[in-house]
């Protein structure tokens, strides 16, 4: 059977092997660097499940009391406190709370993360154009790419558990706070940069002083969008054994039940109500 | 006088793209500038503008020396060469900063910083405050660069805030303020640090007529107390002959003259300069020792002075000048020291300085309706009739006016 005679097939039988080479690679990855991984996915696991269990510890009421204490503190609307009292009151009645905990401590981790590792990448790529040239397509698969493409990965390296779960939510929410830092840092006006550099500021006070300040209301909003995002990670998550409020529904999916999809479906909604409500930047903050 | 900084001819060349031919082009630009090429020519065969070239300046300590010129002219270009903003292609660059003597020829990184701390700094067109700080943060910045802690700055921050009547609004946000109350907190700001020179860049363009105009007094009445090294740019020839003590005018990158306002107004260099003055406002441009008939030309042969066509009016004068005695008709006349918001009496004749305004001396001829006198320490050294005046007003910047004035001033 030769390319001249029958080209279909020969094209079929002489098949690239990118689907092997792809395993070599994450197998490569796996047997080399195990150490590495198991020791991120230990510290990982301990932060997270320790901080559930913490949150667990506490009296539900009490903490109800406490989420609606400090949305008053942050918002000054008694308002707003009573909603969040009364939504929160709702999930705990409903049956969800313990998975509202994990939900939350994977929310606040997979935000800490982003923040920490999009904020400086953002703030190097605005002062090195050449290095946003390269990331640009990089980040732009990372959002396109089908999570499921990546969690396996994540399983092969992490074990299933709380941690893969945070992993593919870091990678799927990370490309946004690097963006809109960049954008923030990139436009912060000219004449404020230069007036920083005419009064003697070195490059780490220029950004200290002058690019973060300035660029800080499109850094805060993309701390917002991060934490939206990284909540419709929990389905995901649940996917591979993280928990948290994507866990019932995963189950309803699978068993058909309409009353659970439905309600676990609502708490998800709420508390995305409630992290929206209480991060999104008030008007007068984004003013000054 | 020494000077505060000094230009030996700077080139400033923007080489537009920084790809890989960018220096070979350089080096055709700049070749191709030395061969008397113009900078079209220069921005047509290389794509690099020449932002400023050939210029040799010496400012003066103390003065306020106005770079003047149209838009695109290099005035910009030559200004943030002196904190570095811009880097100059060839040529030197020299201040002094206290006793030293500083080659601000692109200097390395933690002196440049240095510099810009303490011995030049900066007001900008847009005031460029940064919005999320109080007015009085605003003020600290140069001096927080300059690692102080707040409760050592306090003091002269605020100073500065009272000094520019901005006190009480200390604690704003600089964006609450209206643009004159913004550019006074961008002149505290850089006052604060103590430059040897600053350095203001159409600093008042960007706020209406009137509150530039008490702008530009003001900045007049603190240079009085403060005695600094400014350089202003402008495009307005009537702000440049307001503020400066000496005028550059600049025309496509070059200097094209230096002089006092009066050298630059009676007697321009080139038609292009000439062609400034004709729009310039005479009223606020020339001063009385400009336009006056010097004393010299009036001497009658009786031995009195006589000033005026119809040589009704004789000035006697003792050995030095001063005068004795004033005649009209052959009777003795009134005369005054006109006062700033005093109504001059009517038929006495005032006495003003050269440095008193045309405007000025319209208004005291309107009042006294008598001739106006010209005094330097007492001693009277010429005068201005109606003929003058007009001869100002009309013909201010006109070849034949400039001879003429020229030749006896
Ligand atoms: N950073 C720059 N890069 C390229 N060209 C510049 C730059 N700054 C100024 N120029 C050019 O240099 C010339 C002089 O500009 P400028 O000094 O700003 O003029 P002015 O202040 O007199 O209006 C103009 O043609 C301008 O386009
Ligand atoms: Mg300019």
């Amino acid at each position: 059977m030769t390319l001249l005679t029958h080209p279909e097939t020969w094209i079929t039988d002489h098949e690239i092997p990118v689907g092997t080479w792809s395993t070599d690679f994450v197998n490569f990855v796996k047997n080399n660097f195990q150490g590495f991984f198991d020791g991120l996915s230990n510290v990982l696991g301990f932060l997270l499940d320790g901080t559930t269990s913490i949150l667990h510890a506490v009296p539900a009421l009490l903490l109800i009391v406490i989420f609606a204490a400090l949305t008053y503190v942050f918002k000054k609307s008694w308002r707003m406190a009573l909603f969040v009292f009364l939504a929160l009151l709702f999930i705990l009645n409903q049956g969800y709370w313990d998975r509202t905990l994990e939900t939350i401590s994977l929310i606040v981790y997979a935000t800490l993360a982003c923040m920490a590792i999009g904020v400086p990448i953002g703030i190097a790529a605005a002062h090195r154009p050449a290095l946003y040239r390269v990331l640009r397509p990089v980040l732009d698969m990372m959002q396109t790419l089908p999570t499921f493409v990546y969690l396996i990965p994540t399983l092969v390296l992490f074990g299933l558990g709380s941690v893969p779960g945070l992993i593919s939510a870091i990678v799927f929410v990370v490309p946004t706070p690097i963006r809109l830092t960049y954008i923030g840092i990139s436009n912060v006006p000219r004449p404020l940069i230069e007036a920083g550099q005419a009064f003697g500021a070195s490059p780490t006070e220029l950004l200290w002083k002058v690019e973060i300040p300035a660029a800080l209301p499109t850094i805060l909003a993309g701390l917002t969008q991060v934490i939206m995002l990284s909540l419709s990670m929990v389905v995901i998550a649940a996917l591979v054994g993280a928990g948290g409020l994507g866990e019932p529904v995963v189950e309803a999916m699978e068993t058909v039940q309409i009353g659970k999809g439905f309600t676990s479906g609502l708490a998800i909604v709420i508390v995305a109500v409630i992290l929206d409500r209480v991060f999104r930047p008030s008007q007068e903050s984004t003013n000054a | 006088m020494s000077f505060a900084a000094k230009f030996e001819a700077v080139d400033i060349l923007f080489p537009g793209s920084a790809d890989r031919g960018a220096r070979g082009r350089m080096t055709m630009a700049l070749a191709e500038l030395d061969a008397g090429k113009t900078r079209n020519d220069i921005i047509g065969s290389t794509g690099i503008v020449v932002g400023a070239a050939d210029v040799n300046l010496e400012v003066e300590q103390g003065e306020i020396f106005v770079l003047m010129g149209l838009s695109g002219s290099g005035k910009t270009t030559v200004l943030r060469a002196l904190n570095g903003l811009n880097t100059i292609s060839r040529g030197r660059i020299t201040i002094r900063h206290g006793d030293e003597l500083v080659d601000m020829s692109n200097p390395p990184p933690a002196t440049l910083r240095r510099l810009r701390n303490q011995a030049v700094s900066m007001v900008f067109q847009q005031f460029a405050l940064l919005p999320w700080r109080t007015v009085r943060r605003n003020v600290e910045l140069g001096l927080e660069l300059r690692k102080m802690k707040p409760a050592e700055m306090r003091a002269s921050v605020d100073q500065w805030l009272d000094r520019v009547g901005l006190l009480q609004w200390a604690d704003k946000h600089a964006s609450e303020l209206s643009g004159g109350m913004q550019q006074r907190v961008g002149l505290a700001r850089a006052l604060v640090t103590n430059p040897d020179i600053l350095l203001m860049d159409e600093p008042f363009s960007a706020l209406d007529p009137l509150i530039r105009n008490k702008l530009q007094d003001e900045l007049l009445q603190l240079q009085r107390t403060v005695q600094k090294t400014i350089i202003f740019v402008t495009h307005d020839l009537d702000e440049a002959l307001k503020i400066g003590n000496r005028i550059a005018i600049m025309k496509d990158g070059r200097v094209i003259q230096v002089g006092k306002p009066e050298d630059i107004v009676l007697r321009p260099a080139t038609d292009y300069v000439a062609e400034f003055v004709a729009h310039m406002n005479p009223l606020t441009a020339i001063r009385a020792a400009s336009l006056m008939r010097p004393i010299g030309a009036l001497r009658a042969p009786d031995g009195a002075h006589h000033f005026n066509d119809n040589q009704d009016y004789a000035l006697h004068l003792d050995n030095s000048g001063q005068l004795i005695a004033l005649h009209r008709d052959g009777a003795a006349a009134p005369f005054h020291q006109p006062q700033p918001g005093v109504r001059c009496p009517q038929g006495s004749t005032g006495i003003v300085t050269g440095q008193h305004l045309l405007k000025d001396i319209v208004e005291i001829r309107q009042q006294t309706t008598r001739p106006v006198l010209v005094a330097d320490n007492g001693r009277i050294v010429g005068c201005i009739g109606t003929t003058e005046i007009l001869d100002a007003l009309t013909q201010a910047g006109r070849a034949d006016y400039r001879d003429n004035t020229a030749a006896t001033n």
